[in-house]
């Protein structure tokens, strides 16, 4: 008999349930929409200031253990400190830095004290994953030679103007390391800026050609590190994915709540309420996955309980927030299409998001195998 | 909490070894797939035995006062028995509206004389109710109820037509939403709310066939029909409120219900058991990569539902829609499953086309006649289009 596998674990840690808080009013009272608008066009994307007092509230040290100068709290909660920040489009190189903490302290543990330590105290570090351009197989393009040097460029390296620390996921005789490279290790012709979609985020291609890396991590603990990294910067990203369909949802909520038409509040007509509603439910539904994925993940190597969690809550948090972004735009009307609009930012994270980190069609197979393939027998 | 736990364990092995002892066998006639299809005499006698034994086992109503017949338990008990019934295929409890609306009403707003009259009757199946809401020109504009109850004397005199009277020509009562005074200057405030006798000259119900082929609902007519004026619920003219507040309970927006085994429960398992087996295309249907995105879709919903359910036990985390999660239940299960029984129904080839009755049908047509009676949840207790209107005003505050 079929039986469907069910961890339906949710809860929120005294602890969780206050960074939440905290995150929201930081949002709220210190990077409002303005903030962060005016950030839109700039170089780094983000404001020094704001940066700094998320570093001193020791936000980039949460997932990370107190061996290494973190608060061990563990990766799951990040996740309410995340969808705060997605609340407010707030972009900053939290994700990116907590991401490439990860990723070393899975791969590498205490002996990796050092850079863990840095990333805690609010250097700021990437992961390099991509030579190309597809999430689902590996990108270990990157070549380590016998002389202990890289060889190739990575795409799309979140923050990478800004990293005082790149993760660069290479192989060496065919397996894969982590290569740990010093912002100081690159020229600053190696590095060429995307132009994202998304004006809060920024990205860069990365040309390692040639630079030594000032660490590396070997062994077979890179190859889940990397695949467990993989799964929860899917989860952080449904995290902020899903604060930020939560805001969309109520901006939309406040423009039909004040919009006449036809001598009519436009949310009084269905064909606008129901949608809204739709808009609602996904949203919640994200939710509950992003928080029950925030219950289950760990320190420890992601049980198969922890990757179903993580891919269903990209997949919702995904398909809420493009059809949020997309929604939004058009029940603005004209407005929904000018720059003025916050709808703009709104579809522009949509668009983002939906890839980063594999896009639903790509976690939708994986959850196929997991759920369908391994019930076969009895 | 932990004495807790290990007493609901046992517990829980203490229902499944009654259960296994007691469940009926399959009785060799078609039963009801919910409390909304009792059609024939031979269905509600037999149900009706099963209810009564379970109650009297003291498993039904657990949480109710032991004064009217409950075992004045934590919900979590009736919660076990609801699980194990389910898990043990048993025949539903049927008498729903009594169970499940009615009573839990009557203990939250009933007087200690209706409490005493109607609650311990409804648990042992002694007394079946029905609900006298809908009309045929008002199904959920309820608001606009049109049919007529004048005071004369000690009685009112009843008037109008009620419709989709589910249990209606087997019910001892029904909880009637009457309106007493066309004149009042608000529509909601001329309605008034009875608890009325259905077995009294006057009031006739008759059946109604369904899109399952099966009976189970009812128009009632009232014609010059005589009730006890002291049937009236609360004030006359405060019909509206206790109405709503039935609705409630109805939805599982408020909980107290007596029973959640009110149908058969179809899961996410039940579904691909029976794909497992089916082939499509010369391969098996489970291989088709269309076929398997969207069965992913479904357990993400069916998963996402029961997740949210348990959310709503962290306040923590229903701050920004306090009541959201509560009053989207309905809107979202009943859809969810209303589609998972279309695809199921719809992917068995040729076979698709058979229906109850049919040696060859899959399961004996049990998606097919599930995916109609369906509807019976989607319409049934407002529509999802009302829920949705519910939930843009009720939680996400859009103007009317």
């Amino acid at each position: 008999m079929f039986s469907y596998p069910q961890n339906l674990a949710i809860s929120l840690t005294e602890e969780q349930g206050m960074l939440l808080d905290v995150a929201r009013g930081f949002v709220r009272d210190q990077a409002p929409i303005e903030a962060v608008r005016a950030e839109l066009e700039t170089e780094t994307g983000y404001d020094a200031g704001i940066w700094q007092r998320m570093v001193d509230m020791g936000w980039t040290g949460i997932s990370l253990p107190d061996e290494v100068g973190g608060a061990g709290m563990g990766v799951g909660s990040a996740v309410p400190v995340f969808e705060a920040l997605g609340g407010g489009l707030l972009g900053t190189p939290l994700l990116s830095t907590t991401i490439a903490g990860q990723l070393i302290w899975r791969a590498a543990g205490e002996q990796a004290a050092d850079w863990l330590g840095r990333l805690c105290e609010g250097q700021i570090g990437t992961v390099a994953f991509l030579d190309h351009a597809d999430w689902g197989v590996p990108n270990t393009g990157v070549a380590l030679d016998a002389a202990g040097s890289l060889s190739g460029g990575k795409h799309f390296v979140a923050d990478a103007g800004v990293a005082d620390i790149f993760v660069v996921v290479a192989n060496e005789n065919g397996s894969p390391v982590l290569a740990l490279v010093e912002r100081s290790a690159l020229t600053p012709e190696a590095v060429s800026a995307n132009v994202l979609i998304d004006l809060t985020k920024r990205a860069a291609n990365v040309d390692f050609t040639g630079v030594t890396p000032a660490y590396v991590v070997r062994g077979e603990a890179v190859t889940s590190a990397l695949r467990d990294t993989l799964l929860l910067a899917a989860l952080l990203t449904a995290a902020e994915t899903t604060g930020a369909a939560g805001r969309c949802l109520s901006s939309i909520i406040e423009y039909l709540k004040t919009r006449k038409q036809f001598g009519k509040l436009i949310g009084s007509y269905q064909a606008l309420k129901h949608p809204t509603v739709d808009i609602y439910v996904g949203m919640e539904n994200a939710r509950s996955f992003v928080y029950h994925g925030a219950t289950i993940v760990g320190d420890e190597t992601l049980s198969a309980d922890a990757e179903v969690a993580c891919r269903m809550a990209k997949v919702a948090a995904d398909e809420v927030m493009v059809y949020a972004g997309d929604r939004a735009v058009q029940f603005h009307g004209g407005f929904g299409f000018t720059w003025e609009c916050d709808s703009t930012l709104f579809i522009r994270r949509a668009q983002w998001a939906q890839q980063m980190f594999g896009d639903a069609i790509h976690h939708r197979k994986r959850l196929a195998a997991l759920l369908l393939d391994n019930h076969n027998s009895g | 909490m932990a004495d807790n736990k290990a007493a609901l364990k046992t517990f829980r092995e203490e229902v499944a070894a009654w259960m296994a002892e007691n469940v009926p066998a399959d009785p060799g006639f078609l039963l009801p797939l919910t409390f909304l299809e009792v059609g024939t005499e031979q269905q509600l006698d037999f149900l009706r035995e099963w209810q009564h034994k379970l109650w009297s086992a003291g498993y039904l109503g657990m949480h109710w006062p032991t004064e009217y017949g409950g075992q004045g338990a934590d919900p979590a008990y009736q919660y076990v028995v609801d699980k194990e019934l389910s898990r043990h295929n048993a025949p539903i409890i049927f008498n729903t509206i009594g169970l499940n609306w009615v009573g839990p009403l009557l203990l939250d707003m009933g007087t200690d004389e209706e409490k005493a009259k109607y609650v311990k009757k409804i648990l042992s199946a002694e007394e079946i109710w029905c609900q006298g809401f809908s009309e045929p020109d008002h199904g959920s504009d309820l608001g606009a109820v049109q049919t007529r109850a004048v005071r004369e004397g000690d009685e009112y005199v009843v008037n109008g037509s009620k419709i989709w009277t589910t249990l209606g020509n087997y019910a001892d009562h029904m909880i009637l939403l009457a309106r007493t005074n066309p004149e009042a200057e608000r529509k909601y405030d001329g309605l008034s709310f009875f608890l009325s006798p259905m077995k009294v000259a006057g009031i006739e119900a008759h059946p109604i066939r369904k899109v399952t082929g099966e009976y189970g609902f009812n128009q009632t007519f009232f014609t010059d029909a005589r009730i006890p004026a002291s049937c009236l619920m609360g004030e006359e003219g405060g019909g509206w409120r206790v109405a709503m507040k039935t609705l409630e309970y109805e939805r599982g927006v408020t909980a107290g219900q007596a029973s959640g085994h009110w149908g058969v429960t179809i899961q996410i398992d039940d579904m691909m058991n029976d794909l497992r087996g089916l082939q499509h295309d010369g391969e098996a249907l489970l291989s088709d990569p269309i076929v398997r995105d969207d069965l992913v879709g479904f357990m993400m919903e069916a998963k996402a539902l029961s997740l949210s359910a348990r959310r709503m036990a962290v306040p923590a985390l229903n701050t920004d829609y306090p009541m959201g999660l509560a009053l989207s239940v309905k809107y979202r299960g009943t859809e969810y499953e209303r589609r998972m029984k279309q695809y199921t129904a719809s992917k068995q080839g040729a076979r698709s086309a058979l229906y109850v009755g049919d040696a060859d049908a899959v399961r004996g047509g049990f998606w097919q006649r599930a995916y109609f009676s369906n509807f019976g949840a989607t319409i049934g207790g407002g529509t999802t289009q009302v829920q949705a209107n519910i939930i843009a005003e009720h939680v996400l505050g859009l103007p009317k």
